[in-house]
């Protein structure tokens, strides 16, 4: 049994059912992460002033506003070879396609690798944990939070890359439209990020 | 390839490299927009404005990279309206979600038990 | 959809992985019915103790009656109903449950309950009524069967994601069982699990666990209910000759979809104050034991009440919406009337899905929350009746005038009308700070919202179980029983809710595990407790009736009819039980408003015209 509009556009709505859903799995992320930041503004503005040992410390200093700012550049980059990948697609061009992928793979990877060597780790050598204070909790909760959905997409990215790259054989539209509901997730995952970065090392 | 044919600016040129690589410059563009942006905002941190100041410069400019992400990468601008209207009443209870709880709070601050 | 297509699918991946929508609703809902009963026996055993504090409970009989249902099932069921068979299994698990309840010192020491396990009681049966009894039956079974049966598609839209939300609601029903047989035993800082309380108790870490699993499972099917509605619609089923129950799915899943990430939030926080010492709810110098506990503090206890009713305000519609379009259906199949104010229903449905993310903070005016922000709580509250009571009065006066035909589902569905009125004005009180100050933390407010899911929702699941228990097997369930069922269960819930309303006013406070024996002020009121603990038992006795009708009903062969109430939406226009492949023989297409009662056509009155019929129209 077929499920309809599952490849095509349903003529009045204008949508396929795999773009719809993905919008409104991100619609939930945005409550999501919104509950993060509205969590982060509270016991911001709860914590005592500086000379209290609670105070929230200015961020730029506990935190490499560098390293941060480098996986920012990561980010974008992997969020462009992402949407370069989907329109060496449309374009017919697999070859292309494999390429970008494997560069938005590679970039994702190493966004995760500068973040756990370069940051985490050294963070907790220094005995900067969870249990420390607020500050370092909600750090780690919302770029925790956030490296989960990286590794979610590279997972899924690494499928489509390699053993899901097959259907491009049998649905080359399907697989194409695969690929725009990763990049559109993928894309969303970056933007957390933008939000992430200036309210985490540079506030 | 029948897409690029059908648009008029490309027909004269070799169409399959052009239309490939006008729309990856376009992308590319963008991309070189954000980093860009990306670095005016650590720049803007480096003084020393009021809090207030800075938390609205870099809150600006992560709109600024969030909303060029949201309308190009993700094709916002040209996107099915059903799916606007959804995003418009999630923007709203994301707001609610902010604000609600931060006017209960204000309430509360400074009062020592908060701690 | 033809017959050459489909192989024959294997008894695992037909009965227990299966991909389709009906059997997953079937699983969602016998899943969710025993959670039903599991809740209810642990408020059988608070009740008991309430009654009779520091009594020995008569846990045997518990155990008695449950093994005598279960083997009743298996010779009912006979050799032929292997799956039927399989149900007592629902009923020898409860049975040993109960009896691993009674023994341990730290639960019942010689039959005389502890307040800890009290307290253990009172959270998880608010847990399992509402996150894993009532939603997941609302949503899940009713939703699922038949919810794409009334927009006349084939399946949801996602049948994969489909049958992973339900495995993962499953695996968080599991957890929270298992959390019983941990060291320390299971939650018991209440169904809010307000902190600091949540992050220090004993039981609370696995409860957290088992929430974001039950989380992740609705957020799944929030997305696969709302894609379906709006991509899989049949042809010529536009959005306003959508069934209202498919709009009461449609707003439910919004609801879903967008509240529960606050909640997930908030259960990861906690459960970091847990296991990672993270304080984000703690504040410094929290003293546990006489002894300061070591966290670094500066955590706000606030922030967790604001994650957690941004969620479960919308979370009470969640419970009650699904229920409306199920008295809807019901009501307007037996008034033999079109719906008195469709449009009226449908904006309603909208602003009160609106408004329930901004009217959250009535729960907590007793927090010292200040006049200004009480001030828009309350102002919202208020308007958030509005639309509810535009509910009743539709449903009201569609009724008038309707030839009414007193069948089962429909006594179920007109005791709701009055049932939830009262549920929802009591409701008034508690929307108001002065007055809530003075009720929040007594009976009141227990007497109050479960006249809201318990003669609310639960009474309108009866009448959707009654009304649609023919599609799913073909016969209709037995009158003369579903009527006794109607009954008993109608009486037997007003004499547990109504004295709680009393003693709520008399000052009674909630949450003590011996019903405040030691305050004066509620020694007149005392005596209703006993009246409260025999009118539960009375609602389970009744639901027996219920068990039999139902194992009675399917052991019945050969359907009879298709479309037994002669109803016009398009779940009837299939066979009864629907093809397992793709609902329909051929794509229904529809012709009109889904409440074509008594209508004139052509120069006379049709007693019903369903959506999918064409009629020639003459002048």
């Amino acid at each position: 049994m077929e499920i309809p509009f599952t490849i095509n556009e349903r003529p009045d709505t204008g949508l396929t059912n795999p773009k719809f859903g993905i919008w409104l799995f991100l619609a939930s992320e945005v409550m999501l992460f919104g509950s993060l930041f509205t969590s982060y503004i509270i016991l911001r503005i709860g914590s005592p002033v500086p000379p209290h040992i609670l105070a929230w410390p200015i961020q730029s200093q506990e935190l490499n506003v560098l390293i941060g700012a480098i996986n920012t550049a990561i980010l974008i980059a992997s969020s462009v070879t992402m949407i370069l990948s989907w329109v060496a697609l449309k374009e017919k061009q697999f070859k292309k396609f494999k390429l970008y992928m494997g560069l938005t793979i590679v970039l994702a990877v190493l966004f995760l690798v500068v973040k756990i060597w370069l940051e985490y780790l050294p963070k907790i050598q220094h005995g900067h944990v969870m249990s420390t204070n607020n500050f370092f909790a909600m750090y780690y909760l919302m770029t925790g939070l956030h490296a989960l959905h990286i590794i979610g997409g590279i997972v899924v990215l690494a499928y489509f890359w390699g053993p899901g790259a097959k259907m491009w054989e049998s649905n080359p539209e399907q697989f194409t439209n695969r690929i725009e509901v990763a990049g559109l997730y993928w894309h969303f995952v970056d933007l957390v990020w933008i939000f992430l970065f200036p309210t985490l090392y540079l506030l | 390839m029948d897409i690029s044919v059908s648009n008029p600016l490309l027909v004269m040129s070799d169409p399959h490299n052009n239309l490939a690589s006008n729309k990856n410059l376009h992308y590319v563009l963008i991309g070189a927009l954000l980093l860009v942006l990306t670095v005016v905002t650590v720049w803007t941190s480096t003084f020393s404005f009021s809090i207030g100041v800075s938390v609205g410069i870099a809150l600006i400019i992560a709109t600024v990279k969030g909303s060029l992400v949201a309308s190009y990468f993700m094709h916002l601008i040209t996107e099915n309206k059903l799916i606007l209207i959804i995003l418009f009443f999630t923007v709203i209870f994301f707001i609610a979600l902010i604000f609600l709880p931060l006017s209960d709070t204000m309430n509360t601050v400074g009062s020592p038990n908060v701690y | 959809m033809t017959e050459e297509h489909h192989e024959e699918l294997g008894w695992w991946r037909k009965y227990i992985f299966s991909l389709d929508h009906k059997v997953i609703g079937l699983q969602y809902g016998l899943t969710a019915l025993s959670f039903l009963l599991l809740g209810f026996m642990l408020m059988i055993l608070m009740r008991w103790q309430l009654a009779y504090p520091g009594e020995v409970i008569p846990w045997l009989t518990f155990v008695l009656i449950f093994i005598f249902i279960g083997f009743t099932i298996i010779y009912l069921a006979g050799k032929n109903r292997p799956y039927l068979a399989l149900n007592s299994f629902i009923f020898f698990g409860i049975a040993g449950l109960i009896w691993y309840f009674t023994t341990g010192e730290e639960r019942l020491p010689g039959g005389i309950m502890l307040p800890e396990f009290y307290n253990q009681l009172g959270a998880m049966h608010g847990t399992i009524m509402v996150f894993l009894g009532v939603v997941p039956l609302a949503v899940g079974a009713f939703g699922n069967y038949i919810l794409p049966l009334q927009i006349g598609a084939p399946d949801m839209a996602f049948p994969r994601l489909n049958m992973a939300s339900y495995w993962v609601y499953f695996i968080g029903g599991v957890l929270m069982i298992i959390s019983f047989f941990l060291p320390g035993g299971a939650a018991q800082s209440g169904w809010t699990s307000y902190s600091p309380l949540a992050d220090i108790n004993t039981g609370q870490t696995m409860w957290l666990i088992a929430m974001l699993f039950l989380i992740m499972s609705s957020l799944l099917g929030a997305i696969n209910f709302i894609v379906t509605t709006v991509q899989l619609r049949a042809e010529g089923m536009t959005w306003f000759r959508l069934p209202f129950f498919v709009w009461t799915q449609l707003i439910t899943a919004f609801l879903l979809l967008l509240a529960f990430p606050s909640l997930q939030i908030g259960a990861i926080m906690q459960l970091l104050d847990r296991i990672a010492g993270a304080s984000f709810f703690i504040p410094a110098g929290i003293i546990q034991g006489g002894k300061v506990l070591e966290y670094a503090g500066g955590g706000n206890p606030l922030l967790w009440q604001h994650l957690f009713w941004f969620l479960a305000h919308p979370e009470v519609y969640v419970l009650i919406l699904p229920a409306i379009g199920i008295i809807t259906e019901v009501i307007t199949n037996n008034s033999r009337k079109p719906l008195w104010g469709y449009p009226a229903m449908v904006y309603s449905l909208f602003i009160v899905g609106f408004l329930s993310f901004v009217v959250y903070a009535h729960h907590m005016f007793i927090t010292g929350m200040g006049t200004a922000v009480a001030t828009w709580f309350q102002t919202t509250t208020m308007i958030i009746s509005i639309p509810s009571v535009v509910f009743l009065a539709v449903l009201v006066f569609t009724l008038w005038g309707g030839s009414i035909r007193f069948t089962t589902p429909m006594l179920f569905a007109l005791a709701w009308i009055p049932m939830f009125g009262i549920g929802g004005l009591t409701g008034l009180p508690l929307g108001l700070a002065p007055p809530d100050i003075h009720l929040h933390d007594t009976y009141y407010v227990i007497g109050h919202f479960h006249y809201i899911v318990a003669p609310g929702s639960i009474i309108a699941f009866f009448a959707g179980l009654y009304y649609w228990f023919p599609k799913i097997c073909g016969h209709k369930l037995n009158d003369t029983l579903g009527k006794i069922h109607f009954w008993g269960t109608l009486i037997g819930m007003n004499l547990v809710f109504a004295p709680m309303l009393v003693q709520g006013m008399a000052g009674m406070s909630r949450r003590l595990y011996d019903g405040g024996m030691e305050y004066d002020h509620v020694q007149p009121v005392m005596f209703l407790n006993e009246w409260m603990t025999w009118g539960s038992w009375m609602i389970g006795i009744f639901q027996i009736f219920f068990i039999l009708n139902m194992v009675l009903t399917l052991r019945k062969k050969s359907p009879t009819e298709d479309n037994p109430w002669e109803a016009t939406t398009l779940e009837w226009a299939t066979s009864s039980p629907p093809l397992a492949h793709g609902n329909f023989e051929t794509e229904p297409v529809v012709y009109r408003p889904p409440y074509e009662y008594n209508v004139p056509v052509n120069g006379h009155i049709e007693p019903y015209l369903p959506q999918h019929k064409k009629v020639e129209m003459r002048d």
